[in-house]
C-alpha cells in the first residue's frame, strides 16, 4: 500500500509565517494511519421510538440516500436479534449490515450454548455499546446511531447508542433529525398522556414520521413501524404515509402578489 | 488615491479579521440570542412569539430579554442572531419607516419594511447577523415574512427561526390549520415557543406573544412563565466587619475645599 | 467468534486517532460538585445529558457512580468515556475486594483513579472527575482531577460546565475566603445539603448544559444516601 507522507510547507500561503503550534499536524509530518477515517456513503436518516403502557414502538422510513440522491427506497432499517430485541439504525447502511452479522453470530452462539437462557434486550444493548465504543477507540467508527428496543419478562427496554459509544436508556429516543424535530413532539405527547396505549403510540410515531417527511430532505413517506410487547416482536409491512398538508400554503399564495 | 475614493462598501476588515483569528487572535464574543422565534397568520391578523433567553456561549446572559421589536404601530419584528445586530437593524428600519410615513402621509406597509430590511442586510453580505421574522397588517391584510442574514426573504402562513426553529416548526407542521381564531393562534404560538424553550438549550425562560390585528396590537409580555426558580437555600448573611479593613483615613471635607465669595460684576 | 475470559483488560497497542471528519470526543456537559464535612460528604450532580450542541439527549442520566460504601465518583465530560472509566474502576475494585478481603479505602481509590487516567495519557478519557466520600478516619474528603490524572485532595470541589459558576460560591461559603468574622461552627450535613442544592440550582439558572434533575448524595458512616432533586427543564 502506498504511504502518503505530507510535509507542511512553512511560509507559503501563511501570511505571518506562523502556524498554530498546538496542532500536532503542524509540527510533524502526517503519516497516513493504518485505518482510514471514513465518511458515510449510503445513509439512512432518523429512527424514533417511544415506550407505551405495555411495550415499545419504533418507527423508521425506508429510504437510504447516496449523498443527496434518494438511492434505495425500500430498505428495512430495523432488524430483530434473538427473541426479544429489535434494533433500528440510522447512518451508514453497510456498517449496520456488518454489525447485524456480528450480532447474529452472537445470537447463534447464545443459541448453541443451549442453556435455556436467551439474550435479553439489555444484554444486546450493552454489547452493541461496547462494539461501538471499541470501534471509536480504534479510530474506525461504525457510522451509525442505533436504537435498541425490546420486551422481556413484562418489562420494556429502550436505549440509544451512537458512533462514539454514547449510550443511554430513556422512555423516548430519537436519532438524526428526529432528535430535533420528532423528539419535542414526542416529549410533549408523553407529558400530556403519560399512559399511552399501543394505538396512541403507533399514531404518534406515524404523525412524527409525517412531520419528519415534511422537513427532513433525506426522508421518505414509505415507513415501517415495529412493536415489542408481550406478544413478541413485530416489524410491520411498509406503510405509505398520507400527507395532506400541502394545501396549507393557500393563505400565503393569496398574498404573494404583494412581493 | 482613486482606489480610496471609489465609494461603496468594503469588507477588507472582515477578511483581515478572519486572517488574524487564524493566527490566534481572539475576537470578543458577542451576545447571541440562541432563540426560538415564530409567527403565524390567523383569520384576521398575525401572532408573533419569542422566548426570552439571551446567551453568551454556554452562559445565560439575560433570562428575560425582549425579542419582539416594535417597527411601526402595525408592524412588529422578532429577532434572532447577534442581539446588537437585531436590535440596531430593527430600530434603524423603524426610524426610517417613521420618516417614510411622515413624508408620504400614509400608513407604512409590511412589504416596505421588508424591502428596507432585506436591502440593508444584503448590502452587508451576511456580516450583520440578524435573522428576522417580520409580521404586520396593512391595507393588503395580514402578512408574515422571514428574513435571513444574507438578505433573502420569504412569505409563509407559519414561520420559525433561531436555534429552536426545528422544535417549533415541528409543532406547526403537526398542528397548524388555516383560518384559526385569535385564541387558537395564540395557543399554537405559545406551544411552538414552549417546544423550543424545553428542547433547545439556546432557548429558555418565558414566552412572549404579540398579536397584531386590525383592531390594534396586543403585547402579551411574559404570556407564559414556566421556568421560575424552584429552590432557594437559606439567606447568606455577612455581618458588618466580615470584610477586613486594612487601613482607615478620615479626611474632613473642609480641609480639601476652599470656600470663596465670587463678586458678580 | 473469539470469546476470551481474562481478569484484566487486554492491553492493546493504541493507534493514534486520525482526525478527519470523525470527531472522537464529545462533551456531554453537566455539573458535579462535592463538599466534605467533619464526618460526611455531600455530592451533587445534575442529570442532563446534552448532545454536544443545543440538544438534550436525555434528562435522567446520573453522573454519580457508587464505588464503595464510603466512596462515590462524580464525573462530567464525555459520557462514553465516563462509562468506560466506571466499568474499569468497578471491575478493578471488585478484584481488589476479592484479593484483600476488604474494599479499597477512599484515599487509595483516589490514587488509583489518577493512575487509571494517566495510563491513557496520550488518548485520554475525556472525563472530569471528583472522588468523594469518607476516609479511614471517617472524615469527609474529596479529590479533584483533570482528564489525565493530575489530582489534589480538597475540602470541596466542582467540575464540569457549571464549574466556573459554582467555584466562587464554594470559595465564599465553604472556605470563607477573605472573611474576618466567620459565623457559626460546624456545618451539619442537612445544612450542607441545602447549600449544595442552592449551588446546583444556581448553576442551572445560568449554565445551559446544567438542568433537569439533580442527584444529591450524602456519604457518611451509615453508607451512601441518594436523593432526587428537581431543577429547571429549559
Amino acid at each position: 500500500m502506498q504511504q502518503h507522507v505530507s510535509f507542511p510547507v512553512f511560509g507559503q500561503n501563511d501570511y505571518f509565517n506562523y502556524k498554530n503550534p498546538q496542532t500536532l499536524e503542524n509540527r510533524m509530518p502526517v503519516v497516513d494511519a493504518k485505518k482510514k477515517t471514513q465518511d458515510p456513503i449510503v445513509t439512512g436518516t432518523s429512527v424514533i421510538a417511544i415506550k407505551y403502557n405495555g411495550g415499545v414502538v419504533m418507527g423508521t422510513d425506508m429510504l437510504c440516500s447516496y449523498g443527496s440522491l434518494a438511492r434505495f427506497n425500500s430498505i428495512q432499517r430495523m432488524e430483530k436479534f434473538g427473541s426479544y430485541t429489535i434494533i433500528g439504525a440510522g447512518g451508514e447502511l453497510s456498517d449496520f449490515q456488518s454489525l447485524s452479522n456480528t450480532l447474529n453470530d452472537l445470537v447463534t452462539l447464545d443459541h448453541c450454548i443451549d442453556d435455556g437462557s436467551k439474550l435479553s434486550p439489555s444484554e444486546i444493548y450493552n454489547y452493541v455499546a461496547r462494539v461501538m465504543y471499541n470501534h471509536r477507540n480504534k479510530g474506525d467508527p461504525l457510522w451509525n446511531s442505533l436504537v435498541v428496543m425490546g420486551y422481556q419478562n413484562g418489562s420494556s427496554f429502550l436505549g440509544k447508542v451512537d458512533l462514539v459509544g454514547t449510550c443511554f436508556k430513556d422512555d423516548i429516543v430519537c436519532t438524526g433529525y428526529g432528535a430535533h424535530i420528532a423528539l419535542p413532539l414526542m416529549r410533549k405527547a408523553a407529558l400530556d398522556n403519560p399512559n399511552m396505549n399501543l394505538e396512541q403510540a403507533k399514531k404518534l410515531i406515524e404523525d412524527c414520521l409525517r412531520v419528519l417527511f415534511y422537513r427532513d430532505a433525506r426522508s421518505s413517506k414509505k415507513i415501517q413501524i415495529s412493536v415489542a410487547n408481550e406478544n413478541g416482536l413485530e416489524i410491520s409491512e411498509p406503510i405509505e404515509l398520507d400527507t395532506y398538508m400541502w394545501q396549507s400554503g393557500e393563505a400565503a399564495v393569496k398574498s404573494f402578489s404583494q412581493v | 488615491m482613486e482606489e480610496l475614493n471609489r465609494g461603496g462598501f468594503t469588507f477588507d476588515l472582515c477578511s483581515r479579521n478572519t486572517l488574524l483569528e487564524k493566527t490566534g487572535l481572539k475576537m470578543p464574543g458577542f451576545l447571541k440570542t440562541g432563540t426560538t422565534i415564530v409567527g403565524v397568520v390567523y383569520k384576521d391578523g398575525v401572532v408573533l412569539g419569542a422566548d426570552t433567553r439571551a446567551t453568551e456561549g454556554p452562559i445565560v446572559a439575560d433570562k428575560n430579554c425582549e425579542k419582539i421589536h416594535y417597527i411601526a404601530d402595525n408592524i412588529y419584528c422578532c429577532g434572532a442572531g447577534t442581539a446588537a445586530d437585531t436590535e440596531m437593524t430593527t430600530a434603524l428600519i423603524s426610524s426610517k419607516l417613521k420618516l417614510h410615513k411622515l413624508s408620504t402621509g400614509k400608513e407604512p406597509r409590511v412589504v416596505t419594511a421588508l424591502t428596507m430590511l432585506k436591502q440593508m442586510l444584503f448590502k452587508y453580505q451576511g456580516h450583520v447577523s440578524a435573522a428576522l421574522i417580520l409580521g404586520g397588517i396593512d391595507i393588503n391584510g395580514p402578512s408574515l415574512h422571514t428574513i435571513y442574514p444574507h438578505g433573502s426573504t420569504d412569505q409563509l402562513p407559519y414561520v420559525t427561526m433561531g436555534s429552536g426553529s426545528l422544535a417549533a416548526m415541528a409543532v406547526f407542521e403537526a398542528k397548524y390549520k388555516t383560518d384559526m381564531t385569535r385564541d387558537e393562534a395564540i395557543q399554537l404560538v405559545a406551544e411552538a415557543i414552549s417546544s423550543g424553550v424545553f428542547n433547545d438549550l439556546g432557548s429558555g425562560s418565558n414566552v412572549d406573544v404579540t398579536v397584531i390585528a386590525k383592531e390594534g396590537v396586543t403585547v402579551l409580555r411574559n404570556y407564559l412563565t414556566p421556568n421560575e426558580r424552584k429552590f432557594r437555600g437559606p439567606e447568606y448573611i455577612f455581618p458588618i466587619g466580615t470584610t477586613p479593613v486594612l487601613s482607615k483615613l478620615v479626611a474632613p471635607l473642609s480641609s480639601k475645599v476652599i470656600i470663596e465669595d465670587v463678586v458678580m460684576s | 467468534m473469539d470469546l476470551k475470559l481474562s481478569p484484566f483488560p487486554t492491553l492493546e497497542k493504541q493507534m493514534p486517532i486520525e482526525h478527519g471528519r470523525f470527531e472522537a470526543y464529545v462533551d456531554n456537559g453537566g455539573t458535579v460538585l462535592a463538599v466534605g464535612g467533619p464526618d460526611y460528604c455531600v455530592i451533587a450532580g445534575d442529570t442532563r445529558m446534552s448532545d454536544g450542541g443545543y440538544g438534550i439527549q436525555t434528562r435522567k442520566y446520573t453522573k454519580i457512580f457508587q464505588l464503595t460504601d464510603k466512596c462515590v465518583l462524580a464525573t462530567s465530560g464525555m459520557q462514553a468515556d465516563t462509562l468506560a472509566l466506571q466499568k474499569r474502576l468497578k471491575t478493578m475494585l471488585s478484584h481488589y475486594q476479592k484479593e484483600h478481603g476488604k474494599p479499597m479505602s477512599t484515599p487509595a481509590i483516589a490514587q488509583f483513579l489518577s493512575n487509571t487516567l494517566y495510563y491513557k495519557r496520550f488518548f485520554p478519557y475525556y472525563t472530569f472527575n471528583i472522588v468523594a466520600g469518607i476516609d479511614e478516619k471517617g472524615e469527609g474528603c474529596a479529590w479533584t482531577y483533570d482528564a489525565v490524572g493530575s489530582h489534589e485532595r480538597v475540602k470541596y470541589a466542582s467540575q464540569g460546565s457549571g464549574n466556573q459558576l459554582v467555584i466562587p460560591l464554594l470559595d465564599n461559603q465553604v472556605a470563607k475566603f477573605n472573611q474576618q468574622i466567620i459565623a457559626g461552627g460546624n456545618v451539619t450535613s442537612q445544612q450542607a445539603v441545602s447549600f449544595v442544592k442552592d449551588a446546583i440550582t444556581s448553576a442551572g439558572e445560568r449554565d445551559i448544559y446544567t438542568g433537569d434533575y439533580a442527584d444529591i448524595v450524602v456519604v457518611d458512616k451509615d453508607g451512601v444516601h441518594w436523593e432526587k432533586f428537581e431543577l429547571k427543564l429549559d
